[in-house]
Order: C-alpha cells, then sequence, then structure tokens
C-alpha cells in the first residue's frame, strides 16, 4: 500500500519516464508520515492530562501550568505547526485522489500548502508566544 | 533444470482470501481527515491563539466548555476519529517498517490497546465530567 496517497507517476519528467524518488513529492509525503506520528504521540499524552479534570481541579492546573512554560510554549508553535502542514498536505492528497487534474498539480499545490502555512504561521507564532514573550522581555 | 517463477503479478493468496478492508481503511483516511481538519484546526484556535492562547486555559475554562453539549459533541468526535485516524496512520507505518513478524505483531498490539485505553479514558472523561468536583 502506497499510503497518504504518495503520487508515483507526477515526479518530473526525466528521460521520458516520471520520477517520484527523491523529488518533491516523496518529501511532502515523508513530512506527512512525521508530522502524523508525532501528532499522535503527542495526543496520547493530551488525553491523558486532560483525564485529570476528573481527578481534581488542583492537579489539572497544575500539569496545564507545563503548557504555559517558555520551552513548552514554543513545542506548542512546533505542534501547531506539524498539524497545520499536517491538514494542508492532507487535503492536497484528497484533491490528488478525487479531483481529475490532482496529479497535473501536484506539485502547484505543494507550494501552495507551503505558502499557506507559511502566512498563517507568522501571525500564528505571534499569538501564540505574545504572553510569553512580553512576560520574558517585560518581567512581572 | 527448470526454473520455478510466478507468472507476473500473480496473486500471493487466492482471491477469495482478499478483503476490502485495506479500502475502507484508505477511505476512511480521508473522510475522517476532512472531518478533522475542522475539529482540531478549530480546537487549535480556540485553544492557542484566542484570547490569550494557552494562559487562558485551566479547570473553569474546561467547565465551562464542557457545560455546552456542543463542545462536548467536538471534543469527543475529535477523540474518536483522531485516534482511529492517527492509529491507523500507525499501522500503516508499523507495517512498512517492522521487519519481523513478531515485532509487526507486538507493535500493533502495543498500539491498539494504547488506542482503545486513550479512547476509554476520553469517552469516560467527557460524560462524567463533574464541574463541581472537590479540590
Amino acid at each position: 500500500m502506497t499510503s497518504a496517497g504518495a503520487p508515483e507517476r507526477s515526479g518530473t519528467t526525466r528521460g521520458g519516464g516520471t520520477l517520484y524518488r527523491g523529488d518533491l513529492g516523496m518529501w511532502s509525503w515523508v513530512a506527512h508520515r512525521i508530522t502524523g506520528v508525532l501528532t499522535f504521540f503527542f495526543l496520547f499524552t493530551h488525553v491523558l492530562d486532560t483525564a485529570l479534570v476528573r481527578v481534581s481541579p488542583n492537579a489539572y492546573d497544575a500539569v496545564i501550568e507545563t503548557y504555559k512554560n517558555p520551552i513548552v510554549n514554543l513545542f506548542e508553535v512546533g505542534l501547531v505547526g506539524a498539524v497545520l502542514y499536517h491538514a494542508l498536505n492532507g487535503i492536497r492528497v484528497m484533491l490528488v485522489d478525487f479531483w481529475e487534474k490532482g496529479a497535473k498539480y501536484q506539485r502547484v499545490m505543494l507550494w501552495t500548502v507551503l505558502a499557506v502555512w507559511v502566512v498563517v504561521m507568522i501571525p500564528g507564532f505571534y499569538f501564540m508566544m505574545e504572553r510569553t514573550i512580553s512576560d520574558l522581555v517585560g518581567g512581572h | 533444470m527448470s526454473l520455478a517463477l510466478d507468472k507476473p503479478r500473480q496473486p500471493r493468496r487466492p482471491a477469495a482470501r482478499r478483503s476490502n478492508g485495506e479500502l475502507y481503511s484508505w477511505l476512511f483516511m480521508r473522510l475522517s481527515g476532512l472531518l478533522l481538519v475542522v475539529l482540531v484546526l478549530g480546537h487549535l484556535f480556540i485553544m492557542n491563539i484566542l484570547d490569550g492562547g494557552v494562559h487562558k486555559i485551566n479547570f473553569g475554562f474546561v467547565a465551562g466548555r464542557w457545560a455546552s453539549p456542543f463542545w462536548q459533541f467536538w471534543d469527543l468526535a475529535m477523540l474518536w476519529l483522531a485516534q482511529i485516524h492517527g492509529g491507523n496512520g500507525v499501522r500503516t507505518v508499523i507495517n512498512d517498517y517492522a521487519r519481523k513478524d513478531s515485532t509487526r505483531f507486538w507493535l500493533k498490539m502495543l498500539l491498539y490497546v494504547s488506542m482503545v485505553l486513550i479512547i476509554s479514558l476520553g469517552t469516560f472523561v467527557i460524560f462524567t465530567f463533574d464541574p463541581n468536583i472537590s479540590n
């Protein structure tokens, strides 16, 4: 099974054939796997920490404080970046699979995915880190 | 001496034993993925970006959200879909990279046990949440 809709036939044309291996399309698939697996592992932890609401408000609040630590806050930006890439590239994979012109435009769509990712992540980074940075710079 | 070669594209198993499981798995990834784009990106936007981001989150914030059946259902759907979507993805990754059958078997058992544990725990917490629980 070539999972995640790896577009085998839509790479750069070389010598009359098509190339997938080592091409940009392959790396989009590699990144899709890595971001997916990382997010799944985070989800395991995240359901466990949220389950503490069933133990006591203090236990939950104490663990949620960890998420407000500046370093962990930076990891959250990484998590949002990973999920956003996985979501955008997932839409691209669906378009390659179900849209008749999907395979033809897969490369353009990958650049679109990356462009949208950057455009969203810049204000995203600002709003996610705003409080942390002002605390670090301005003190209390 | 004759060479015993399979015919090209000869199926390894008789056709009768093959199932459509992988087709449904493939389709599920796309359908659940579409829903998860909305559920997860919405969740991340509300929790990490809107209104002070992660700093606003505490027990009271969770209690306020889960007072509404809408957000309870949102989180329940997200929990189930994300676990099955992610678990199915990791299953594919295990199938691709595990080299020994025993490794593949045990990794998948570990995966399935963790999926059942997380789905059960999360569902239990959403349905039995008590905003007036003592400190």
